[in-house]
């Protein structure tokens, strides 16, 4: 019998498990895909947001303040880029002058420092932005940050302080026996007091299996451009256009890895698992990030991707104990700003709701704090010759365009969450990453994972289940 | 810190050539960094004949004509080591490199020749539609895959371009067990060599469909289905030609681009071809750097690579030996169906003659190459056909680039009436 | 009169050869030889690989020491799926005499170490 059971690893039940893991409880990471992170956290801006955009007092303004604040922090204990570069949203009529006026007022319900930028200014700390530019609401608290390593240490720091995380297996039933559940998965039954739904695209699913809901997942894709990150200095911030009714609007940043980032389209799908690109979609993208920075170089792109939102019909995050049972705690609908907020939801579900259902206590041996990664290209050529002489793997690179070594990749393996697919090398350490996009070194990331799991080549996936690489071994 | 007279940066073919004739031209202090195990870059994998007509007037396999070249490298005794892959170039020189054995290692050389190739536009850069899934792989991986290490990336194919490795792997996995069932490219014009058509395609009945290009690609987890359909003038699809292909592989095979991250960030100024401007000497912008082969502009044949490395070797020799003085600089433009020229600048009278290379940007036939200084007429040629997949060289020689009215020259097509 | 392209090199003339066998169109002397065979017994190089048993994830490439006929490649294919090889190998190397008595052996084309 488990304490809590957490249903979804993307960024939301990472930080929930990694919140429970400070104390003594028996916890339970469920996922249905082979890696952690590896849907809507996977596919999305990867911005920290300031949180002037929500609705005051709404949920999503709360988690989003709140998280926000966490993220020092929290960056650093994870071990996670992080750089706090700040958000212009521009204005390019004197219409839209008055609309950041209205945002000022959000801004200062919600509690958010902003400034506003006069034309003159905008323009001297984006040298690159339209001439059409009027002026800009600056939030210095938004920042960038590397989703995929933020939820992969999450978990793994969940993991080495005691949270057992099971990849691999859906959920497709819960009972609910009133004093436990029992959840039923595509490969075995778990029993647990507490379960928590964080489960995403499928939250609503998963919130139907012990009563009727009064809210539904409607999922809106988005899509992408990734840039190389040699042309340095495109953008020095997050550049937003004016909020609309749907969404955010178009980027333009830069990554925590200095790529550039530009999207994301907003449509509604029918589909939760369609993660397709469309190019009217890319070309509308285009035509409205080159409004914002004309000069965007798409000859750098290396990447086109789509993302799917988990968008709510109750317009802001649900956190809340199930109707029926309180044991049962659903935490749907976390589209943006939910990357920023998953610390601050993890906080409040653990302080506010888990507390009143189970005694919390502390472990005296929790480590907040993940295991240290090696990383050589951040490090002086003293610590890294020290590092190559003791694992000489570390001299070896695999991937020409990241510059990612061997032994980086092996360290991967050994680690509390490792990589099981291609993919999942890659968002870890970035082989792979580059202008190539594995070109040169995913047969090299193959036959590692294949030696390391002790399978043929033929059995190792890119990504998902049916994802295999290779058909077959010839002349075998 | 350590030094080295030269550092060349990748031991393919280019690298060879520019090592060994470093060599010949006196320079002993000579030192090839090589990121794979063995030298010859992407010769290891191209495992079929056609290297070496004019190198060696006989018909060679990458390999083959790989070996001769790595075993000049060690009769004449030049260092080189393998594994090893340069992480830093500055302006001044000073190279870092990485490997096992050495740990990190920066040295101060006196000249570079970069010879680091190319790479392959994948699925990103040209923004291909439909779900990312698996069985989506560029031609040289599958390449790798294959002739390396023994695995086939797909039994039933799409060929999404008809560069010559995409037309190489047509045969290639075709030999080997698989169905390739087209050839799609979106140009009206093929990209691969003429003789490639013939005996990859032609020979295996595989089609190959012009103005074509895929709409989308279907898939759960791995490519289920590819959907092609017709483009206009303006590569813009045209409804109801749609052509579905149930696959489980799309080969992509739609470009390949030089490979010269570490050459842009030092500030060396980029031509249209995506590698370095570079003048007769094949020096770039940045004094005492050279550039040749692929990683320059990307060729269609192994035997001029090797003969550009030579040129850039011998660049690297007389700037080491202090000969490079500039003695004008005249700057080379393409003009009307040109697609880029090289060198871009002719700065010394070290040649007696000066090899122009360019690609013209569409095929055309019966045509005047032009070499115009202001209005004067510098040279002209007579070409029956050219097309942009040929790699164009005219030898001019020095004495008529002595008296330009203006420090310019362009080359531009002119249609014979 | 047939009409294809040329294969010998890759310049890749469009040669014309009548039922005289006449041909039209080459560059060199190789590319007539090319195009009389092509009618009267065209030939292919192949070049393919094997696999290398002592060493992983591994296969060493061979070609064809001649032409074979067109009609045989399939064929020879079998063949060399049949054999595999020991590392170290050496260009020249020979891994299968004769093959199919077609006049061509199959020789290794890579340094294997």
């Amino acid at each position: 019998m488990y304490d809590i059971l957490v249903i979804g690893a993307g960024v939301t039940g990472a930080m929930i498990s990694r919140r429970l893991s400070r104390y003594n409880l028996k916890v339970l990471l469920l996922e249905k895909e082979n890696d952690v992170g590896n849907v809507v956290s996977n596919a999305n801006s990867a911005i920290i947001h300031s949180g002037y955009d929500p609705l005051p007092n709404s949920l999503k303004a709360k988690m989003n303040v709140r998280g926000n604040a966490m993220f020092d922090q929290i960056a650093d204990e994870l071990d996670v880029h992080f750089n706090r570069c700040g958000s212009l949203t521009v204005a390019t009529s004197d219409e839209q002058l008055k609309v950041l006026e209205d945002l000022v007022k959000r801004s200062e319900a919600n509690k958010v420092p902003v400034k506003l930028l006069s034309e003159k200014e905008v323009k001297e700390m984006e040298p690159n932005i339209s001439s059409e530019a009027k002026g800009a609401l600056f939030a210095p608290t938004a920042g960038i940050i590397d989703p995929f390593n933020l939820v992969v240490h999450a978990v793994e720091n969940a993991c080495d302080n005691g949270v057992i995380l099971k990849l691999d297996e859906a959920v497709v039933d819960i009972k609910d026996l009133k004093d436990h559940f029992v959840v039923k998965t595509t490969k075995g039954e778990y029993e647990s007091k507490i379960v928590i739904n964080a489960a995403g695209l499928y939250s609503d699913k998963i919130a139907e299996m012990i009563e009727p809901i009064d809210w539904k997942i409607t999922p809106r894709k988005g899509e992408y451009f990734v840039l190389d990150h040699y042309q340095v200095g495109l953008v020095n911030h997050t550049i937003f256009p004016l909020p609309s009714a749907k969404g955010k609007g178009v980027l333009v940043s830069m990554t925590s890895s200095n790529n550039y980032i530009v999207g994301p389209s907003s449509e509604p799908i029918e589909d939760p698992d369609d993660a397709s690109t469309d190019s009217y979609t890319l070309g509308e993208i285009r035509r409205q990030a080159t409004e914002l920075v004309p000069s965007i170089p798409f000859n750098q792109v290396i990447r086109v991707f789509s993302g799917v939102r988990p968008t709510c019909t109750r317009h802001d995050f649900v956190i809340e104990y199930a109707k029926s049972n309180k044991n049962f705690i659903n935490v749907g609908g976390i589209e943006s700003p939910g990357l920023v907020s998953s610390p601050a939801i993890a906080e409040y579900v653990v302080d506010e709701l888990v507390s009143k259902l189970i005694n919390l206590e502390e472990k005296k041996d929790y480590n907040p704090r993940v295991k240290k990664y090696n990383r050589l290209n951040e490090v002086s050529e003293e610590v890294r010759n020290k590092l190559i002489k003791e694992n000489p793997d570390y001299g070896k690179i695999i991937c020409s365009c990241e510059k990612v070594s061997l032994g980086e990749i092996e360290d991967l393996l050994s680690r509390s969450v490792p990589p099981r697919t291609v993919k999942a090398v890659k968002k870890r350490c970035r082989a792979g990453f580059g202008k190539c996009q594995g070109g040169f070194c995913s047969p090299m990331v193959t036959l590692l994972l294949a030696k390391h799991y002790g399978v043929s080549p033929t059995e190792i996936k890119w990504d998902k289940d049916h994802s295999e690489i290779l058909v077959s071994e010839v002349k075998k | 810190m350590l030094t080295r007279d030269l550092v060349i940066i990748g031991g393919g073919s280019a690298g060879m050539a520019a090592a060994i004739e470093a060599k010949k031209n006196g320079i002993d202090d000579i030192l090839i960094l090589e990121k794979d195990s063995v030298l010859g870059g992407i010769l290891n994998q191209c495992i079929h004949n056609g290297f070496g007509l004019t190198e060696f007037k006989e018909e060679l396999t990458g390999p083959e004509y790989l070996s001769r070249f790595a075993k000049q490298v060690e009769e004449l005794g030049i260092e080189y080591k393998l594994d090893s892959l340069v992480l830093n170039v500055t302006k001044d020189r000073i190279v870092t490199y990485s490997n096992a054995v050495d740990g990190v290692v920066t040295l101060q050389a006196k000249a570079i020749v970069f010879a680091t190739g190319c790479y392959e536009r994948g699925p990103g850069a040209i923004q291909l539609a439909g779900d990312r899934v698996a069985g989506i792989i560029t031609a040289g991986t599958a390449q790798k895959y294959l002739n390396i290490h023994g695995f086939l990336a797909g039994k039933r194919i799409v060929i999404l371009g008809s560069g010559d490795i995409g037309l190489i792997m047509a045969r290639r996995m075709t030999l080997e067990g698989a169905k390739v069932l087209c050839v799609s490219e979106i140009m009206p014009y093929s990209n691969g060599l003429n003789r490639n058509i013939a005996q990859c395609l032609n020979d295996y009945n595989i089609p190959l469909y012009l103005s074509r290009s895929v709409l989308r690609v279907e898939g759960k987890g791995r490519v289920e289905k590819v959907v092609l359909a017709a483009v206009d003038e303006k590569m813009k699809f045209i409804p109801g030609t749609e052509m579905e292909f149930e696959c489980d592989t799309l080969l992509l095979s739609v470009g390949l681009i030089p490979y010269v991250g570490l050459l842009s960030d030092i500030g060396t100024e980029m031509s249209s071809t995506r590698g370095a401007k570079v003048n007769d000497q094949l020096e770039t912008t940045v004094p005492g750097v050279f550039a040749c082969g692929n990683c320059l502009h990307v060729h269609d044949v192994v035997d001029f690579v090797t003969d550009e490395g030579r040129d850039a070797g011998r660049g690297a020799a007389n700037y080491i030996k202090g000969l490079l003085k500039q003695t004008k600089k005249i700057k080379v433009n393409p003009g009307d169906g040109v697609g880029y020229v090289i060198p871009q600048y002719i700065e010394t009278d070290l040649n007696n003659d000066i090899t122009f290379k360019f690609r013209v940007r569409k095929p055309i036939q019966n045509v005047f190459v032009n070499f115009k200084s202001g209005d004067v007429l510098v040279h002209k040629v007579v070409k029956p056909v050219l097309i942009p997949s040929e790699m164009v060289m005219i030898k001019i020689n020095k004495d008529k680039l002595a008296n330009l009215p203006v420090d310019e020259i362009t080359v531009s097509l002119e249609e014979r009436k | 009169m047939k009409e294809f392209t040329c294969i010998v090199c890759p310049r890749g003339c469009r040669l014309k050869i009548d039922d005289q066998l006449n041909v039209t169109g080459n560059s060199c002397p190789r590319g007539a030889q090319y195009a009389k065979d092509e009618v009267t017994n065209p030939k292919r190089m192949i070049t393919s690989i094997m696999r290398v048993k002592n060493r992983e994830n591994c296969v060493v490439s061979v070609k064809t020491s001649n032409s074979i006929p067109k009609g045989k490649i399939f064929e020879v294919m079998e063949e060399i799926n049949k054999v595999s090889v020991n590392a170290p190998t050496h260009i020249g190397d020979i891994a299968i005499k004769n093959v199919l008595g077609l006049d061509a052996d199959i020789v290794i084309t890579k340094n294997v170490k």
